[in-house]
């Protein structure tokens, strides 16, 4: 299997690719587009701030091969934001796979942002059920509300989408690269997908 | 719901981990990814490594280290020490650290805190303050507590947080070491304070003292190193305490 994770500046590809090592898989870190486009799995990493990091894959013109990619994608945390249609941080256009807005935490009470470690409710689809109240790690100002494409939800101040599904497109809000065993078996069951 | 967060700190001198008591008498606690590796293993769930070293020549150990403590680790871990401008950041980002900790740098320069988090974001950036109670007021230290400066515990913590930092660990200088508790009331008042988490550090003693800084603190998260280094408190058997008595713990 040829597993390419996306190369752009993104904060976490370090510890994406410490995890892949750990599991014992062979891939390789890429910003070419044949390289991505021949690819039998992507991993679309992010740490940052969506108007940049947009901005940045159009220059190296990777939104549309992102977005017309058939082969099994996951998107981690600012990647999975970036796959839905808008952003409201800096009021950033996106790539669009999923109709989406992504949205500010807004509340009197909460903590943003939303940091640490917090429990997968209602796990379905490619999650295996084994992840119903497991607990991964967190770290984001902004959420994707629950929609038809939800998988796993979480509750912080309200129900979020922790993962998503459509098509050949897979996400999480969440880090499994930094979530000790349960993040393993989310890796795991993408890369078994 | 989230949960409250458990944090051992390893203080890091060439490349081995050590613990003082009061900032002084270093006593040696181990191998940090051998330790860092154990904690992850029993439940931490963040792990801190400040490096303590005072030489250019011991500090080259540390970024080597950083990348070994990445590639073993499966949990965040936040690195700091010595750190005073963003060219010192971006190795330790890139090694794989999750977040780092700044501290005297910060007050010397309060735009560094703008400008990490312009660069990096604000998830990236802890703001540590050492305090110390004279009269009335919480006096923050530099320099590994030794130097007072100019500025007050809550005045500081909230430009911090203007500033762009993701959050702020508060090590009560007063309590550190003592094992006679954390300082409860600053930390409540810092929590009405901020909008950002808090992490509570300093006197950290026995398993009651981290249900008090969570119930009644209401600390973000607990930070503590002597306990969990010479296993006086076992993370399983403190989480397990602090499940039972209703705080919300993975």
């Amino acid at each position: 299997m040829k597993l390419v994770v996306i190369k752009y500046n993104a904060g976490n590809i370090r510890s994406v690719s410490f995890a892949l090592e750990r599991l014992d898989i062979d891939f390789i870190i890429s910003d070419a587009p044949e390289e991505i486009q021949s690819a039998d799995k992507v991993i679309f990493p992010g740490v940052g701030e969506a108007s940049s990091t947009m901005k940045y894959l159009k220059d190296k013109k990777l939104d549309d091969v992102i977005r017309n990619l058939k082969q099994p994608t996951l998107g981690i945390c600012l990647g999975m934001q970036l796959m839905c249609r808008h952003s409201e941080e800096n009021n950033t256009p996106c790539l669009g796979i999923f109709n989406e807005t992504v949205k500010l935490f807004k509340s009197e009470t909460l903590k943003v942002p939303h940091m640490g470690w917090n429990a997968l409710e209602k796990v379905r689809d490619w999650l295996p059920s084994s992840l119903e109240k497991k607990y991964v790690y967190f770290v984001h100002s902004y959420f994707v509300p629950l929609n038809d494409f939800t998988v796993a939800e979480t509750n912080y101040g309200s129900p979020f989408s922790a993962a998503l599904k459509k098509d050949n497109f897979y996400a999480v809000q969440f880090h499994p690269e930094k979530s000790a065993e349960a993040g393993v078996t989310v890796l795991k069951s993408f890369l078994n997908s | 719901m989230l949960t409250k967060r458990i944090i051992p700190c390893l203080d890091i001198k060439n490349g081995r981990t050590v613990k003082g008591t009061n900032f002084i008498n270093l006593r040696d606690a181990g191998d940090p990814i051998e330790l860092g590796s154990l904690y992850a293993q029993q439940g931490a769930d963040e792990l801190v490594f400040l490096d303590i070293s005072a030489t250019i020549e011991e500090r080259k150990t540390f970024s080597s280290l950083v990348k070994e403590i990445a590639r073993h680790i499966n949990i965040p871990f936040t690195v700091g020490g010595g750190i005073s401008s963003v060219k010192d950041v971006a190795p330790l980002l890139d090694a794989g650290a999750d977040k780092v900790s700044i501290n005297s740098a910060a007050i010397q320069n309060p735009d560094l805190i703008d400008d990490l988090a312009k660069e990096f974001g604000s998830q990236f950036i802890v703001l540590a303050i050492d305090a110390r109670k004279k009269i009335n007021e919480w006096t923050v230290h530099t320099h590994g507590g030794t130097r007072p400066s100019d500025k007050k515990l809550f005045s500081w913590a909230k430009e911090g947080q203007q500033r762009g930092a993701g959050e702020i660990l508060f090590t009560s200088m007063d309590n550190d070491g003592t094992k006679s508790g954390f300082a409860i009331d600053p930390l409540s008042k810092l929590n009405q304070l901020l909008t950002i988490p808090v992490i509570a550090s300093g006197g950290a003693g026995c398993k009651e003292d981290f249900l008090e800084v969570f119930a009644i603190g209401k600390a973000d998260a607990a930070l503590a190193a002597s306990v969990f280094h010479f296993s006086e408190i076992p993370i399983p058997e403190l989480k397990n305490y602090l499940s039972l008595h209703n705080i919300p713990i993975r």
